[in-house]
């Protein structure tokens, strides 16, 4: 099982072409308020993590994802 | 702040305004035939409706809502399940299930409430729903009401949807899969034999949305699930009575028993007003008519193909393949805006799209074009497009 915080490494490396402010990243980080992701990027973004890891992402849980942590920590209960 | 979120939207507009175009609810002042209209003061050739067989201004369709307009009145002022059946209802269902070879069929009184008010009830908590990335805003709407967990697969992507239904593992059979027959931003038809085959491997129940493929593909008008051979697969058809047959109103026809349970279960068949008697007539007689013209198919198709061919023999980006829709896709706003208005003061209404309406980042001059539009018609659209080029607003390269 990988941890949290590889989790949120992947994260950060597939975000990093989407940085196009080129803020430094860390959990707290908003996809919409810091990196100023439209809908359509959030989804490239989705999609990214979904081939990595062959998971599929519900839209369900969007709503409470506000950060690259929350991701990351859906990310993990998904794929355990 | 409760307005701050409408912000961007006003600030637009404000641009629009100062710019003096008025893309979004251009006021229709006359319609003068189903492909001309006087549109913000202009005389316009009407290239961005959905009256894909012209039927919108059909003596017969309009004979057929007046004359039903004097025997049953303006409204049913009801739902279907209070005063608001009419025998007129009734026989629509019926017709409507005939067409389609099923038994069974629900009317409703827009395609959005019957595409959303499907995707809110057919699967809810529990279940899973895998609706196409690209889906129509009443698809979106409705799978978020329905509280089913949402999964989308990449916009007509068979092997993204296998891929997905695999993940589900044992779920797999127990999920709706959505999809369109032709999409309506682009005009692109869906592989719905390639979903079909995927359907039968996984399992899963198929919910197609043909609101822009009926009486426009297949030997019959049925849509794209006819042309594609594959409409055993489909478990549920949906569709529109606004845009092939000229009217307002949707439709779910099924061979499933249990729609006619569905049908007490749906909030936006439930509880709302019917369609009044005048729109059901004219549905009908539109009905009757494509199934009984096929011609009025051939006629669309010989004018999607010349304004396709057209469009692009000028360079310009329009998707891979000819459709009824054609989708000119450019990359900057300002510049897509000047093109529509030079389009309007060229006689041509065009719809023009912006994301989120769009299914990319890219912006949309969308023409439709209609059964009724003469060859000359098309051939003006193509020149006024031409002289977009000639006047440097567009170029091949700027586009796309």
């Amino acid at each position: 099982m990988t941890d949290y915080q590889e989790y949120l490494e992947f994260l950060y490396s597939a975000v990093e072409a989407q940085n196009k402010k080129h803020i430094e990243l860390s959990e707290s980080t908003s996809l919409v308020a810091d990196l100023g992701l439209s809908s359509l990027e959030v989804m490239e973004f989705i999609e990214k993590i979904e081939d990595h890891f062959d998971i599929s992402i519900p839209l369900n849980i969007l709503p409470d994802v506000n950060t690259i942590g929350d991701l990351a920590t859906k990310v993990r209960e998904l794929n355990l | 702040m409760l307005f701050d979120k409408f912000q961007t939207m006003a600030g637009f507009q404000a641009e629009l305004a100062e710019r003096k175009v008025e893309p979004f609810g251009a006021v229709t002042e006359k319609i003068l035939s189903a492909t001309e209209g006087v549109v913000q003061g202009r005389n316009v050739i009407l290239a961005g409706t959905n009256n894909y067989l012209g039927l919108s201004f059909d003596p017969r369709c309009i004979k057929a809502a007046q004359d039903a307009a004097a025997r049953w009145g303006t409204g049913t002022t009801g739902s279907r399940l209070a005063n608001g059946s009419f025998t007129e209802h009734q026989a629509l269902e019926t017709e409507i299930a005939q067409f389609y070879g099923k038994d069974h069929a629900i009317v409703f009184s827009t395609g959005y409430t019957a595409t959303m008010g499907m995707c809110a009830t057919l699967a809810g908590p529990g279940d899973v729903i895998l609706l196409d990335a690209d889906s129509h805003a009443s698809i979106y709407t409705g799978v978020k009401l329905s509280g089913a967990e949402i999964i989308r697969y990449k916009h007509n992507n068979p092997e993204d949807l296998a891929k997905r239904l695999r993940r589900l593992g044992d779920r797999a059979n127990q999920t709706l899969i959505i999809a369109e027959g032709i999409y309506s931003m682009l005009g692109d038809v869906a592989p719905l034999q390639e979903i079909a085959a995927v359907k039968r491997e996984y399992g899963g129940y198929l919910f197609l949305d043909e609101a822009h493929s009926m009486g426009v593909l297949g030997e019959t008008g049925r849509g794209a699930a006819q042309a594609a051979g594959v409409e055993a697969d489909v478990d549920f058809f949906a569709g529109t009575f606004s845009k092939s047959l000229g009217a307002v109103g949707g439709f779910c026809v099924s061979s499933h028993p249990e729609l006619e349970a569905i049908r007490f279960c749906i909030s936006s068949y439930i509880f709302t007003a019917s369609s009044s008697p005048s729109i059901i007539a004219s549905t009908r007689e539109a009905l009757r008519i494509i199934t009984a013209e096929p011609q009025l198919r051939e006629r669309l198709w010989e004018n999607a193909n010349r304004l396709y061919d057209g469009l692009k023999s000028l360079g310009l980006p329009v998707g891979p393949s000819a459709s009824p829709v054609v989708a000119v896709e450019m990359e900057n706003r300002s510049r897509t805006i000047d093109c529509w208005k030079a389009l309007m003061e060229a006689g041509v209404y065009v719809n023009l799209v912006i994301p989120p309406a769009s299914p990319s980042t890219n912006f949309l001059l969308r023409n439709s074009v209609s059964a009724a539009h003469t060859s000359a018609q098309i051939d003006t659209i193509i020149a006024a497009y031409a002289s977009l080029k000639t006047t440097g607003l567009i170029t091949s390269t700027q586009a796309a």
